[in-house]
This record gives C-alpha cells, structure tokens and sequence, in this order.
C-alpha cells in the first residue's frame, strides 16, 4: 500500500490526470448498467428529442435514450479491450522474451514473423477476418483483435530483453545453476515492468480505436451496445444530415476521452522512465531575456546583438539597458 | 546495396504472407467457404454464384489445395481479382482502377504533410522543451486518441452542414463538372478533398511530434550538439543539422511503421465523407458481402503499405551516412 502511494507521488501530473479520467470511465462501466435511466433498447414515441432533464443526450430516431446506450456501451468498450490488452499483452511477452532469450534460429524466425504483421496493414485485414467468421457476437472480434494486435508489444519487448540478457546479474543467476523459465520470469520480467505496462496501455488504446472502427462499419453485432455501434446508428440513421449532433457527440467524445486518458497515461509513464522528458517550465529569466535549457550559457553583450536592429535601437531608449550596459562594463 | 536487397527481400517476404493469407483465410474458416458466402448472400443468382467460384479458384473441392494455390498465385500476377459480385459483370480490378487514385492522392498528400507539419512542429516542441508547443500537447493528444470518423462527423457538421462553407461529402460534384484533366473538375475536386485532407492531417500530426519532440530532447543533450553551440554556430545550423537531422532517423522509421495505421484510419474516414476512394469501396464490399472485392482491396492496400515502406527505406540510406557508407562497402 505504502510502496503504492509512492509511485503515485512520484507520478507526472499527466499520468494523474490519465489515470483520473480512465477511472472515471470505468466507474461509468461499472456502475453503469445498474443506474442507466432507461433500457437502452426501448422505443419511445418521443423521437429525435434534444437532450433536455428527461433524456440527458436526447433520444434516438426510434425514442431511445442515448444516455442509458451510452452507459451500456461504455461496459461493452472496456470490458473488450481491457481483455484484448491482457491477451495481447500476454503473447508479446511470450514471443518478446522467447525469441530474444533462446537467440539463434527461434529469434531470427519470431521476430521475422513479426516484423512482416507490423508492415501489413491490420484493419483491412481485421475486416476481412471478421467478414468470413459466421458468428459476429464479441468473440470473433475480441479474437481477431488479439490475433493481430501482439506484433507491436513483441518487438518492444524483445529490443529490451536483448540489452537486459547480457547484463551481469542474469549470468550470475545462470552460473548458480537457476533454470531458464525462473530467470525469466524471476528476473528479466520484473525488469521490464515498465515496458509491459506501457505496451499493455498501447494495446488497450489499440483495441479502443480498432473495436469501435469496426463497429462503425457494421462489422460487429449491431444489436449490443457499444460506443461503436452507438455511432454505427447515426450514420446509418443520418443523424448528421438531420442535424442531431447529440446522437453521435457523447459516444465519440466517451471514445476520445478514454484514448486520451490512456496517452496521456502512457506519456506519462514514459516521463518516469526518462525523466529528461518531463515538459519543466524550461525557461529563465536573465536580465530580462528568456534563456531557455538548449541556449547557450548567456553573455549579455550577445543578448543585446541579438535583439536586432530595430529593436537594439528601441531598447536603447529604456532604463533597463542603462543599468545592464554597466553590469556588463559598456561603454555608457 | 546488401541493406536494399535485404529489405526487398523482407517486403517480398510480407507480400508472399499477404498473399497466402488472403488465400486460406475464406479456406480456413470453419465449414465450406462458398456456403457460408453464399448463406449470408441473400437472393443469390447463378451468376453470381459463378462469381463466388472464380474467386475461391474454381469450386472448392475440385483439384487439390496446391494446385488451386498455383492457380491462385497465376491469377494475382495477373491482377485478376475475380469479378464483383454486387455489379455482377464487372471484374474487380476495374473498380480498383476507379477509386485507388483518389485514396492514393487524398490520404497521400494528406499523410505527408501530417508528417512534415507534425515532425517540425515536435522540432520546435523539443527544442523549446517546456516553452507553448511542448506543454499544448495534451490537447494534440486528444486528436491523436479521438477516432478519426469522430472527428470527420464534427468536422462535417460545423463547416458542412451548418455554415455551408465546404461540400459535405463526395469527390466531386457530378452535376456541375464530369472527371477529366479540366480546371472546373480540379478546383471542385480540391474543394471536395480540403475537409478530409485536414480530418487526417488534424489526426495524424501529433503522433508524429510526440514521437520528434522525444527523440530531440534527448539528441540536444548530446554532446556534438553542445559542442556545436560551442563553436558559436548559427541556432538555425545546430537545430536543422546537428538535431533534428539525427533525430529525424527514428522518426522516419516509425514512420514507416506507423503507417499501416494511418492509412487504416483514412480509409474508415472515407466513409464519413462518401469520398470515391478505396476506404468507401470497402465499406459497400462489407454491407454486401462483396468477399472477392473486400479481398483485393486488402492487397491493394497491402502492397501500397509495402511500397511506402521501401520508399521510407531508400530515404534512410539516403540520410543516414552510416547507412551509405555499409552501401558503399
């Protein structure tokens, strides 16, 4: 608990903000279900309607309540996802570790394998694969997904076992006798923690974005409720052309936010990695100029030439450049 | 030459993959493959029932797996793709003709500019590390994390159908102009492309200035570039030439890989837009179950990925003198 509250102290604000905003949508998800206000599927009389106190996101061209579909559709997202990042997450390691830890000829084939599903392109594909599955419920697809989203963490994962496997502490462990799977998972695993964790956010992100494109093309089960097919709706059902922005608005912007809490989150755990990436308010005053970190050490002479011309000249008027002229011994 | 031929060879090995792949994904589903294309297509005719053959290469069960392998093979160097099942006659290489130039030169254009924009935009970013551009990030992120038919959507609607400033959709307008090398049909053609061409460009651009605002806070703290400053060089030479043109090899390789995406991204952004391109032609080839179409356009895109990727790879000999010197050697 304690080691907990540590790593959030010493979490970027970025990372905060990520982590609060995904939280806030998985509570959503949770709780969801139980508080939606209406069935997500019943058909009201009152169709089309603006979002007013009754219906908060207004109602769909059958009287639906966009609201309860979007609660429902928020569970649907994540639940998918957040399975397709664990599943994805667990195959890369899988091939990350092993290809780089037996070397030889089990690298060179894994990770041929996955440079070759990086290149080829993976949503036509994913469209394809889905198009021929005769079920289209959520498996196929959360299959599918996984099936093609491990090559990115894989070739992660495998650069950092490279440079972790010739360090010391991993050939001590062999010279005590200590079998390959416990050095790797004793070992080499805890070491990249960081890594897996980013590459688990990557893919969840992935997931999101790939699982609601395919939703939106009609390539899922259209009758459940998912951001995606939220939006499916109001583009078959015109809800641009009618000018019901309500339709499509919160489940893209639902969409959105959950990605950009998931970036923000993994940009920020990169900061932790490499401090040097932190965005520190960069700049200095000196003598009135701001001297930022990539500047050279500051000369006041060299401040004043590089003001230019015009502005050397009206400088020249001020107070400031009487006082700076003789800190820098001018010739006032 | 050895690293070229290399990477040929790598991206003739994807394509061989590709290929394969797209010859046992409808033989390696469960059950028979015409029947299941024929249940999900409704009122089927003989005709179209002869497509399904053709496509399959010749109905499934006559000759082996190899030799309709072979068969498959001869029929893709042929760019024979079978023919359409929805447009019955037509084969399918002719609709690829009609919409792959207008995907070729909207999502073309759009993605290099998204990539100049975004990687000189993270130049300045990460030169001036913690300055405006750098700490605005979090609001490019929301681009970049935003799925792009979303933002297509709002886009549409503000500039489209409420303030009618831009057309709303379509590649042209057929009533007023007919395609052809005239200045009525290129202006209306451009004005039909600015509303998607800003969608990706919106989308893209920060992923790529993450990426180059990365790698340039940590080449300008390397030494050459200290030592640059040192020798008193001008800011504009140690930004362009010492930093970014390190940083910019990263940067070029993810963009290679990055790719994929984008170009995925587009095309279901092509559908918000009703625009003439690849991404549409495979939206209508999965409402109608149009298997030989949504199959050729998935190799199209492929090996336009696969080209734009060895592109990017002559590119990084060309900047890379480590690279040029193995060259020469």
């Amino acid at each position: 608990m304690k080691a907990l509250a540590n790593i959030w102290r010493n979490l970027p604000l970025k990372a905060k903000v990520g982590v609060g905003l995904f939280g806030f949508f998985l509570l959503a998800g949770i709780i969801g279900p139980i508080v939606q206000p209406y069935d997500p599927n019943a058909q009201t009389p009152l169709t089309l309607a603006a979002p007013s106190g009754q219906h908060w996101f207004g109602t769909t061209q059958t009287g639906q309540d966009i609201f309860s579909q979007v609660l429902t559709g928020i569970r649907l997202t994540l639940e998918l996802s957040l399975l397709v990042g664990v599943i994805v997450t667990v195959v890369s390691v899988l091939v990350g570790v092993t290809g780089a830890f037996l070397g030889g000829v089990w690298d060179d084939t894994l990770s041929l394998i996955t440079n070759v599903f990086l290149v080829i392109p993976p949503l036509p594909l994913l469209i394809i694969l889905l198009g021929y599955l005769p079920d289209q419920g959520q498996t196929p697809t959360i299959l599918v997904l996984s099936l093609l989203g491990w090559p990115w963490g894989a070739r992660v994962i495998r650069a950092q076992t490279l440079a972790i496997r010739g360090r010391d502490f991993i050939d001590a462990s062999r010279e005590t006798g200590e079998k390959n799977w416990r050095i790797i998972i004793f070992e080499l695993i805890p070491n990249e923690i960081s890594l897996i964790a980013a590459s688990f956010v990557n893919t969840v992100l992935y997931a999101i974005g790939a699982s609601v494109a395919l939703a939106f093309v009609g390539l899922t089960n259209v009758n459940e409720w998912s951001l995606g097919t939220i939006l499916y709706w109001s583009q078959t059902d015109s809800a641009l052309q009618v000018g019901a922005w309500w339709w499509y608005v919160p489940a893209g912007l639902a969409v959105a936010l959950i990605g950009t809490s998931l970036v923000l989150l993994n940009s920020g755990l990169d900061e932790l990695g490499s401090p040097r990436l932190r965005a520190t308010r960069g700049t200095a005053r000196v003598a009135g100029h701001r001297i930022w970190p990539t500047d050279p050490t500051p000369v006041l002479a060299q401040l004043q030439a590089s003001r230019g011309r015009i502005g050397s000249f009206l400088y020249s008027f001020s107070r400031r450049s009487m006082l700076e002229g003789n800190a820098a011994g001018g010739d006032l | 030459m050895a690293y070229i031929l290399r990477r040929l060879a790598f991206y003739l090995v994807a394509a061989f993959v590709a290929i394969t792949l797209n010859f046992f994904i409808p033989r390696a589903v469960p059950g028979n493959p015409a029947e299941i294309i024929l249940s999900k297509y409704q009122n089927i005719t003989p005709q179209a029932f002869k497509a399904i053959e053709q496509m399959i290469g010749g109905a499934v069960g006559t000759g082996s797996l190899w030799s309709q392998y072979l068969h498959y093979w001869n029929d893709v160097f042929h760019f024979n793709f079978g023919v359409d099942l929805t447009d019955y006659p037509t084969p399918v290489s002719a609709m690829l003709d009609q919409a792959l130039p207008w995907t070729l030169i909207l999502v073309g254009t759009a993605t290099v500019i998204a990539f100049l924009l975004g990687t000189g935009l993270g130049i300045l970013a990460g030169w001036r590390h913690g300055g405006f551009l750098d700490r605005s990030l979090p609001v490019w992120m929301f681009f970049q994390a935003a799925p792009y038919f979303f933002i297509a959507l709002i886009l549409v609607d503000f500039f489209a159908v409420t303030h009618h400033w831009l057309p709303v959709g379509q590649g042209y307008n057929g009533e007023v102009t007919s395609p052809g090398w005239t200045w009525a049909f290129l202006s209306n053609a451009i004005e039909h492309a600015l509303l998607p061409a800003f969608t990706i460009v919106l989308t893209s651009v920060a992923g790529w200035m993450l990426q180059m605002r990365n790698v340039m806070i940590t080449t300008i703290n390397e030494d050459y570039v200290i030592a640059a400053q040192a020798k008193g060089l001008s800011k504009r030479r140690v930004i362009f030439t010492y930093s970014a043109r390190n940083a910019l090899l990263p940067q070029l390789q993810g963009f290679g890989l990055a790719l994929g995406f984008v170009v995925s991204g587009a095309l279901i952004m092509e559908i918000v837009f009703s625009y003439p391109g690849i991404g549409y032609l495979l939206l209508e080839a999965v409402q109608n179950k149009d298997f030989p179409l949504m199959q050729a356009i998935f190799l199209c895109i492929t090996f336009a990925v696969l080209i734009a990727n060895l592109v990017v790879d002559l590119i990084i000999v060309f900047f890379d003198p480590r690279a040029r010197a193995r060259e020469a050697a």
